[in-house]
């Protein structure tokens, strides 16, 4: 399998199950959570280690007790808030804990995704009962194990810190010395959790179990794994997307010194040499002719006008309530307008890589992957082993933003491996990785309203077009032409409006297309919470109070928007030259709303001081990395609003480095940026990425509070500031 | 050709290719990996080394111009985790994905070195040749100023750190009030 047929959409595999999941090459077998809590870590070779508990427990004789990740650790603290769940129905001690990331298998699978793989804010929301149980289904094992070996009832002993106590005789035994005969104890048919008020490690700023590793330069990433007899190679893709390799000649890559081999790969050439550095002089000596295919005439500027030309016409509905025609026909104020925004590359710091060892009976790939089944299957392919010799070793991943989802790299690593008959690692330049990435959508919107007497909104249209990410994901998964990743944002706009029309044009091209950081609401929260500003001014009310009376029907949205107005502290004066403004989002569950405080200088450009972020995410687990996800992405989304799109000519990517795709930087990060949480007792949801919608439109609300003129496009241009 | 050096105090010799730069002399040729790869052009920071105690961008540096230099790493800062750096690092609970950090880091410790006590403004200028994706810049400012109060106060327990990762509740400022 060299071609990429795998993917995943959150929703429509919880509505529609297998229906779109053809080509994979692995089953969806979900098993039940007994037999998953029953089930054991059947490790990289196959052998199960002594003291293992179930799949994600194991308790070594020295008393570590090691906790099973299955989820990639890119930043989000997965590797730390997963282990605390575990942890915290286990009764271990936490500072003797260990973490491993799981080999690629069925019990890992994520519930909601039916594959093993990490995305869409899902990991915390997911495992917050299947890692709990595990816990504590261990502990129960400990438990009975020191209870049969002291003779005594079970019920009469307990579990604290790392060992089970039985208070009436004062035994103690450690959770070490148990682990054998635990490991041989029938999993209890029924578990029971924690009450919330016990919890002694949910809902604490713990620190990071990755942080002292990723401070000394041992932590190692997908590019730092190195095997004996390790080859490097790199990979020259056509510039044009589609396009192809016509002939190439290699005469003079292969004469430099060190530059073991050139060979064609499915796609494009590779350079395979003893060094990085060596496979890239390599690659810069290589003359290839394209044949660039049909793209080679497309830009921005003919996308763009497809989107214009599709919006001409009714699409694809995706959300209809009462009659939108007749309420604007009816309306006493309407207002219309034209968003869009550019494609975004995700620039991960660590750059596409994956390292690669097909043999004769087995592959192993050390990938820094967000999913490790697709990459399983094409590593199987590849090499034509069975899915059971197809080894993913999960390194840490050096930031993912959904790039990651992608298993392209592991394709190529795989067929040089397999050509070279020696373990290889392919490594992709800066100018490889945003030219050849799959990009945010570009988005266009056409969105009206129509306003009552009272300036309220009593209806709402908007129709979008853009490209649609399941289609690439996904072939053949569309039906009817609907991606409501293309539309999520905007579609489910919370405002009390009677008449609600969106459509959708699914507008197919060239460039491919990817899950960005927080996905359709990166740009459809631009739009809908931009334009909902609109019409707070077109009523001539205050933004935050106009937003507040229209959420009287949705008690979360309303939560974080009035807690960042108090904590901005909305509607008091700032001192000269100082504007604020205000945003709303939901994604993936969790509501975050923002304020931010901006100036304007004619030099410099927009300049954000301040961002208060108020957000609900559920129960908290760990505010500590909550609290860095928060800023990290209004980082993320500072950098779409102020820095940086990827533009097309002659059917290439125009932008190539940091030099003319710059992200946000230290001296640009605004002084404060403060989160604040709303106590919730819902089940947890995501902060990957819910922080990055609000950035936009919270920003160039305060720009129209500045200036009395609209941002309808990102990024923010000079022009748009005078 | 034979190049010569001192490498985290410690004599090195390599023979390769006078032009390939130090960063994968050290990634590929000596397996160190502690020093990262990001953008080859000197513009992310992510290759950050010190050359005679100046932060040099490791991915442009030709071996040959390190002929007979001092050379210092991530993974030479210190022998266990005793930098103020790294120790203030840890108690603010800098890294998200991490990558970016050695590089972030060898520029802070350089800045340091010259400037013991920074203003905000000394931070952001120091340290605007150096991305993070993640967007850890706040951490990153207090951390440098949490370790210039390390640094003046002389040393925590050298080699004490280790641990602390796995601390468990963070000391960084987290605001987790809510109230509505």
């Amino acid at each position: 399998m060299s071609t990429q047929t795998n993917g995943l959409d959150r929703r429509s595999f919880l509505k529609t199950g297998l229906a779109g999941a053809t080509g994979l090459v692995i089953g969806f077998y979900l098993p039940g959570r007994k037999e998953v809590l029953a089930a054991t870590r059947a490790g990289v070779d196959g052998a199960t280690a002594p003291g293992t508990l179930n799949a994600w427990v194991q308790v070594t004789p020295d008393d570590v007790v090691t906790i099973v990740i299955s989820k990639s650790e890119m930043g989000q603290g997965v590797q730390t808030s997963l282990a605390m769940l575990a942890a915290e129905e286990l009764e271990c001690d936490w500072k003797r804990i260990q973490t491993v990331f799981a080999p690629a298998e069925v019990v890992y699978f994520d519930p909601a995704f039916r594959m093993q793989g990490t995305g869409g804010s899902q990991s915390i929301h997911s495992a917050w009962m299947p890692m709990r149980q595990a816990g504590a289904t261990a502990r129960m094992m400990l438990v009975q194990a020191a209870a049969q070996k002291w003779g005594v009832d079970a019920s009469e002993c307990h579990a604290e810190n790392g060992a089970v106590v039985h208070a009436a005789t004062k035994r103690r035994a450690t959770y070490g010395s148990l682990a054998e005969a635990a490991a041989k104890v029938t999993p209890p048919d029924k578990v029971t959790l924690k009450d919330p008020s016990q919890f002694k490690v949910i809902g604490k700023p713990v620190k990071r179990l990755d942080s002292a590793i990723k401070t000394n330069g041992r932590a190692s990433f997908g590019i730092d794994q190195r095997q004996p007899g390790m080859l490097h190679a790199v990979v020259l893709r056509c510039p044009v997307f589609g396009g192809k390799v016509a002939s190439f000649d290699a005469t003079k890559g292969k004469a430099i010194a060190g530059v073991k081999d050139v060979l064609q790969i499915s796609g494009g050439i590779a350079v395979v040499a003893d060094n990085t550095w060596t496979a890239m002089e390599g690659r810069r000596a290589l003359d290839v002719k394209w044949d660039e295919g049909p793209n080679a005439a497309v830009s921005s500027g003919t996308i763009f006008k497809g989107f214009a030309d599709a919006c001409q016409t009714p699409g694809v509905v995706a959300r209809k309530e009462g009659d939108a025609a007749a309420g604007l026909s009816s309306a006493a104020q309407k207002v219309e307008a034209v968003y869009q925004a550019p494609y975004e590359s995700h620039a991960t710091m660590e750059p596409m890589n994956c390292t690669a060892y097909v043999q004769a009976d087995r592959v192993d790939i050390w990938a820094p992957t967000q999913f490790q089944t697709p990459s399983q299957g094409i590593a199987a392919g590849i090499a034509g082993v069975k899915l059971d010799a197809s080894f993913v070793h999960t390194t840490y991943l050096g930031g993912g933003f959904g790039r990651r989802g992608w298993s392209d790299f592991v394709t190529e690593a795989c067929e040089v491996s397999k050509a070279m008959k020696a373990p290889v690692q392919v490594t992709w330049s800066r100018e490889d990785d945003m030219q050849h990435d799959y990009y945010r959508p570009a988005s266009y919107v056409k969105i009206s309203a129509g306003l009552g007497a009272d300036g309220n909104p009593t209806t709402f249209t908007a129709r979008v077009a853009c490209d649609s990410i399941m289609s690439w994901f996904f072939p053949g998964s569309i039906k009817n032409g609907m991606d409501s990743s293309s539309v999520e944002g905007i579609s489910d706009i919370p405002y009390d409006i009677p008449n609600i029309l969106v459509d959708y044009h699914l507008v197919a091209g060239p460039v491919p297309m990817g899950f960005w950081r927080s996905v359709g609401a990166s740009q459809n929260g631009f739009f809908s919470e931009s334009f909902v500003d609109e019409l707070a001014t077109a009523a001539k009310k205050d933004p935050y109070e106009y937003r507040k009376a229209l959420l009287a029907k949705k008690p979360r949205h309303l939560g974080v928007l009035n807690l960042a107005a108090e904590k901005a502290n909305w509607g008091t004066p700032l001192p000269k030259g100082r504007y604020r403004g205000i945003a709303v989002v939901e994604a993936f569950g969790t509501y975050v709303a923002e304020v931010a405080e901006v100036s304007l200088d004619k030099d410099n450009g927009v300049k954000v001081h301040r961002v208060v972020v108020a957000l609900d995410c559920g129960r908290v687990v760990n505010p500590n990395i909550i609290e860095q996800q928060a800023v990290g992405g209004v980082v993320y989304g500072l950098t779409q609003t102020l820095k940086n799109e990827i533009t097309i000519d002659k059917g290439r990517v125009q932008q190539s480095n940091f030099n003319d795709y710059d992200m946000l930087r230290m001296n640009e990060m605004p002084k404060i940026v403060e989160v604040h949480i709303v106590p919730s007792e819902e089940t947890p949801t995501g902060m990957g990425e819910p922080a990055v919608p609000p950035v936009a439109p919270a920003v160039c609300n305060a720009i129209f509070a500045a200036t009395g003129k609209r941002v309808r496009r990102l990024p923010i241009r000079a022009e748009d500031l005078t | 050709m034979a190049i010569q050096f001192v490498l985290n105090g410690k004599p090195k010799t390599v023979s390769v290719n006078p032009n390939m730069p130090l960063l994968w002399v050290l990634r590929d040729h000596l397996n160190m990996t502690g020093t990262k790869f990001g953008c080859g052009m000197a513009l992310c920071g992510a290759c950050t080394v010190h050359i005679n105690g100046e932060a040099t961008r490791s991915c442009i540096t030709p071996i040959s111009s390190v002929a007979g230099k001092q050379v210092t790493t991530i993974e030479g800062l210190s022998p266990d985790h005793s930098h103020p750096v790294q120790q203030a690092w840890l108690e603010i609970d800098v890294p998200q994905c991490g990558y970016c950090q050695s590089g972030q880091i060898m520029t802070a410790s350089a800045l340091l070195a010259k400037t013991p006590h920074p203003t905000d403004a000394e931070i952001d200028d120091a340290m605007a040749g150096n991305i993070c994706r993640c967007g850890t810049y706040d951490r990153i400012r207090k951390a440098i100023h949490e370790a210039a109060k390390i640094q003046a106060g002389g040393a925590k327990a050298a080699g004490a750190t280790a641990d602390d990762g796995a601390e468990l509740v963070a000391s960084a400022e987290v605001v987790v009030t809510g109230g509505a």
